[in-house]
């Protein structure tokens, strides 16, 4: 747990040029919904096609995550949305597949293995489908997780708060000061699942439900989509679209096994290389979006990516301000702890969140002369950890 | 459900008996060799048999050099708190009637970092005992209880033992020699009430007149052959039994070629199969449905077999056969209970030192020593009990080479 | 009618006896259920199966129209009869299984001789020569080929613990002196003997120098055996005619039955 990292990739890893990342769509956020998965997804593509002006037959490469399609995969959702791509990938990341599926859909570009590849993060959320899903979400979750009664990730994640407050010296209201600014950014924003201001007395005072937390350390499970179409640079242009170029990307699985309870990510492994190929280094971000299912999740991304030392994620949090015209622009449209955790959607949040706000494009407040976003995406806890990390600096499109 | 549930009271008649509901049963193929360590209780891992590293969660290789084959080995049960929670919410009906339940993460001494029931008293940061056991639906959960000064008042932990305190007991052939001891067993133990069944009553057995006017003790006529019997008694306190012993028996020497009687294997059948078959029909239904029924509720079927069941002795070898096809019952019905939380316990003995194993060399268990060791695997929560050297030596020689003992089993 | 005098048969006197109440039927058999019991011996030798009952339908689904019941039990349970075959003495006897004996020996007189008053005194209490001749110097001689019966009121003992009796020596119950059968087959010639308790013998007839003499001598004889009676109170000390038909099992050692008595009642008038 010192500074010191295993060996990350050290060969020179080719850049993204030429790609561009445009067409940020969002299929508004609903508590519950009777549509299916399949729904969520084709209204998603509908609302893309409609962005860029293209036909459904112009769209050669798909990238879908998802968690309630069963029994299908992303093979069956072509054949339900009547589409015949040349490439098709189903990537099974939860919370960290939007920054892996626009790596994926960018090389495929790059490589011309497809022209337009639509990046889709969508699941429906039928009354029950949350318990169900977390019933059968891995087999470790099934034999030493679930049987235990956690219901799901609160008390994975209350460990890990627990263990981050007492390592730390952490308090709630450190937790509280980022939710309490994510909320104020959701404001804005017309689906959000919760709009109403956030006081600290009522996240302190809030319902526990796994000590240390409480209601609003908590995602609202909700149906919805997010989605995204990576293009040539030039395909781009032609269409009339706004976009960003991707400057460095990063994934990392099941990173630091050894480490008795999970105080980092892959991101602490990667962190040289992915700033190295941007070209860039933290303090360069305008604005951030990291994977925000519980508030430690977001300390520990704060850290292992960089904006400031171990443990000193509250610090951070008490000195910078979060909001969109703050200082430190952070989970810009209310993250998912005021937006709702729409399934796999979620993993998709931050990256068309960054998208937006660097295409002009944003549903909620705009970070004003926004150039670069760091986007980080986490997911997986099959066990007792996330095992899933993926990150993404884009840039505004010339800069 | 966070304190000691006092002592046990009358039920209010007008209140609706809380339903059984069980915890989330889908286990993996893996996850249930935990189940076969829990059942002996037996804090045992799966370790790589190659570089010897343990795993937790069970898998099916070795997740440091990929062996392909784990096996299952005792290791060290201690180790400390990592973190800690007390979940609130609950989507899953069980644990949602049992509110608030403290988990823990504990790193265990023998390595992997383990989610685990934290007992009363446990604290992150605590040195803790780890233990599997099985939880209200059969399945293996570990549990972590304080190194020392563990009491049996644990909410938690009472939904994973069958402690005979505060329960009414069904002792079925509790006047013979060794249902005389179960009797006192629990009623050490802190059992409510014991009921103990009797047979043939003209045996002017000295062991049925001593329980006669006991303090918490009441004898009922129990026939297991008499389907009226058993039905008239389960009619006048089936609902009150929390915990059923079957101790049952019927011991004869002889094998199929050389006796011809089957008067003899009739009445083996009528009594250890039959017979079970009986009482699981009138005394399973219900105590399948009191699975819930307060803190006190119904909660484990004990079946007392012989070692015998498990391999079969040629010179008991109709005995042995039909002890066998009670215990093959017993996996029934312990699908069957399960429903209802109700566990079944298989306790599995070698020959007793009484009037029917006279030529039998010793070792021979006194049944006084039999029935502690019941009621303290029922303490521990334990599913296959093997009490005794003789049990314990066919359990491991059956786990080692079924095909040797069969050849070479002998009184 | 006799179709060439025109009067009545015997059968039909019968008929219009028992029709009219003048003939009584006494029926000496006990109720069998779960709790009958039956004779205890050393658990190791064999042992009688018990009486068990178990329901086949009652006009459910495994039968909407029917009620029945199959039902298992020893040949002598409850109120049964015993025949020759039943003991090694009897063994090589002609016609001494209850299919081959000829059924004219199922319909025979009894002679009742009532010792409840001996039995209340003294469980063990048994049956002796002397007593018979003095109940004949009041009753009358026991006519050849009759049943002798032997009134205990053991029957009353309805909780098995009781009826059986036992003792740390085997059971405490009534029966014949050992004396008593040999002098009643050579100077009675009686058909059989008949008793209230588990069996014809006394509880601790396997103590006396020829073990069960009753069962011994009876059988030796090609005579019967009746124990499980009831109802012995009911019957005249002569007068009576008693049916005893068991099952006719093949090489069957005896059965269960419905013993019936025959009993003229006593003109008022």
């Amino acid at each position: 747990m010192s500074g010191t990292r295993p060996p990350g990739g050290t060969a020179a890893r080719a850049g993204y040029d030429g790609v561009a990342v445009c067409a940020p769509m969002t299929v508004p956020y609903r508590r519950y919904s009777i549509r299916s998965a399949h729904w969520f997804c084709g209204q998603a593509l509908a609302g893309l096609l409609a962005r860029a002006g293209i036909g459904k037959d112009e769209v050669d490469g798909f990238c879908i995550s998802s968690f309630t399609l069963e029994p299908d995969s992303a093979v069956g959702l072509m054949q339900h949305l009547g589409v015949s791509p040349r490439w098709l990938d189903h990537v099974p990341m939860g919370g960290a597949s939007g920054a892996v599926a626009l790596r994926r859909a960018a090389r495929a570009v790059q490589a011309g293995d497809a022209e337009i590849v639509a990046c889709i993060g969508a699941d429906t959320n039928h009354v029950d489908s949350f318990r169900r899903t977390i019933a059968t979400f891995s087999q470790f979750a099934n034999d030493a997780v679930y049987p235990y009664g956690s219901g799901g990730p609160n008390a994975s994640f209350a460990f890990l708060t627990d263990h981050y407050m007492h390592s730390h010296g952490a308090v709630r209201e450190d937790f509280g000061r980022l939710c309490i600014a994510q909320r104020r950014n959701a404001a804005a924003l017309p689906h959000a699942m919760l709009k109403r201001p956030l006081t600290m007395e009522a996240y302190l005072t809030a319902r526990l439900i796994a000590d240390p937390l409480r209601l609003f350390d908590c995602v609202m499970p909700c149906a919805g989509a997010e989605a995204f179409l990576v293009m040539s640079t030039e395909r781009a242009q032609a269409l009339g679209l706004p976009h960003a170029a991707i400057l460095s990307t990063m994934e990392r699985h099941n990173a630091f096994p050894d480490d008795p309870i999970q105080v980092r990510g892959g991101w602490a492994r990667e962190i040289d290389s992915f700033y190295d190929m941007a070209g860039l280094g933290p303090g360069d971000m305008d604005l951030v979006q990291a994977y925000d299912d519980y508030p430690v999740i977001c300390f520990m991304q704060l850290e292992d990516l960089g904006f400031c030392a171990r443990g000193e994620a509250p610090g951070l949090v008490r000195e910078r301000d979060l909001t969109t015209a703050g200082d430190f622009p952070f989970n810009t449209c209310g993250g998912q702890l005021s937006a709702g955790q729409a399934g796999a959607a979620g993993g998709f949040l931050g990256l068309v969140e960054t998208l937006r706000q660097l295409t002009d494009e944003v549903l909620g407040a705009a970070v004003e002369g926004a150039r670069h976003g760091l986007v980080s995406c986490f997911g997986m806890i099959t066990y007792d950890r996330g095992l899933c990390s993926s990150a993404a600096i884009l840039g505004r499109s010339g800069a | 459900m966070t304190g000691p549930a006092g002592p046990p009271r009358r039920k209010d008649p007008t209140r609706r008996t809380r339903l059984p509901v069980t915890p989330p049963g889908n286990r993996s193929r893996e996850a249930h060799g935990l189940a076969a360590m829990a059942a002996a209780g037996r804090f045992a891992l799966q370790c790589c048999r190659r570089c010897g590293h343990v795993h937790y969660p069970p898998r099916q290789l070795c997740e440091r050099c990929l062996d392909g084959e784990l096996e299952w080995r005792d290791v060290a049960d201690g180790g400390r708190v990592l973190a800690q929670t007390t979940v609130r919410h609950a989507n899953d009906l069980y644990f949602r009637e049992r509110l608030p339940w403290k988990l823990g993460l504990v790193g265990s001494d023998a390595g992997p970092s383990i989610v685990a029931h934290l007992a009363e008293g446990c604290e992150r940061g605590h040195r803790v005992r780890l233990a599997l056991h099985l939880d209200r639906a059969g399945n293996a959960v570990v549990a972590a209880s304080p190194e020392r000064d563990a009491s049996r008042d644990d909410p938690r932990l009472r939904e994973m033992v069958f402690d005979p305190r505060g329960r009414r007991v069904l002792v079925v052939d509790g006047t013979t020699g060794l249902g005389r001891h179960l009797v006192e067993a629990f009623l050490a133990s802190g059992a409510r009430e014991v009921f103990a069944g009797f047979s043939r009553p003209w045996n002017r057995s000295p062991d049925l007149a001593a329980l006669r006017g006991r303090d918490r003790v009441s004898v009922y006529p129990l026939d297991v052959t008499d389907t009226d019997a058993v039905e008239k008694l389960a009619a006048l306190i089936g609902d009150k039994v929390e915990i059923l012993i079957n101790n049952s028996s019927h011991v004869r020497m002889g094998g199929a070629l050389d006796r011809l009687d089957f008067n003899i294997t009739r009445q083996e059948m009528e009594i250890h199969y039959h017979g079970l078959l009986r009482l699981a029909g009138y005394f399973g239904p219900v105590m399948r449905a009191r699975g819930a029924d307060g803190p006190y509720g119904a909660v484990a079927w004990v079946n007392l077999f012989s070692a015998w069941s498990l391999v079969n002795n040629p010179e008991l070898g109709t005995y042995s056969a039909s002890q066998a096809a009670a215990l093959s019952l017993s996996h029934c019905m312990r699908a069957e209970l399960a429903a209802g939380g109700v566990r079944v316990v298989n306790v599995f003995t070698g020959p007793l030192d009484d009037e029917w194993h006279q030529l039998v060399p010793p070792p021979k268990l006194d049944p006084a020593t039999v029935a502690i060791r019941v009621v303290r695997g029922l303490e521990r929560g334990l599913e296959d009990i093997a009490v005794g050297a003789v049990a314990e030596e066919i359990t491991h020689r059956l786990a080692e080479n079924p095909k040797e003992i069969e050849r070479s089993i002998r009184l | 009618m006799d179709s060439r005098t025109g009067e009545a048969g015997i059968l039909a006197r019968l008929l219009e006896g028992i029709l009219s109440g003048r003939i009584r039927i006494v029926d000496l058999t006990v109720t069998l259920d779960q709790r009958t019991p039956t004779i205890v011996l050393p658990p190791e030798l064999g042992q009688t199966w018990p009486f068990r009952i178990e329901e086949i339908s009652r006009y459910d689904r495994r039968g909407p129209a029917t009620y029945w019941n199959n039902f298992s039990c020893g040949e002598h349970t409850g109120t049964h009869f015993d025949a020759p075959v039943h003991w090694i003495s009897g063994r090589d006897l002609p016609d001494n299984t209850t299919d081959t004996i000829p059924p004219v020996k199922f319909v025979a007189a009894a002679a009742v001789i009532d010792c409840s008053r001996d039995a209340l005194a003294d469980p063990d209490y048994l049956l002796t020569v002397d007593r018979v001749e003095a109940w004949e110097e009041i009753h009358g001689r026991i006519p050849p080929r009759s049943w002798l019966l032997m009134r205990t009121d053991w029957s009353l003992r309805t909780d098995p613990e009781a009826f059986l009796n036992m003792g740390d020596e085997g059971a405490n119950t009534p029966g014949p002196h050992p004396d008593l059968i040999p002098w009643l087959i050579s100077k009675r010639d009686v058909i059989g003997f008949g008793s209230e308790a588990v069996g014809t013998d006394a509880g601790q007839a396997p103590h006396f120098p020829i073990p069960f003499p009753c069962h011994h001598h009876m059988h030796g004889n090609n005579r019967f055996g009746l124990p499980g009676l009831c109802n012995l109170d009911q019957l005249p000390p002569h007068g009576t005619l008693l049916i005893t038909a068991p099952l006719k099992i093949r090489q069957g050692s005896g059965s269960p039955l419905r013993a019936l008595a025959l009993v003229e009642e006593q003109a008022d008038d």
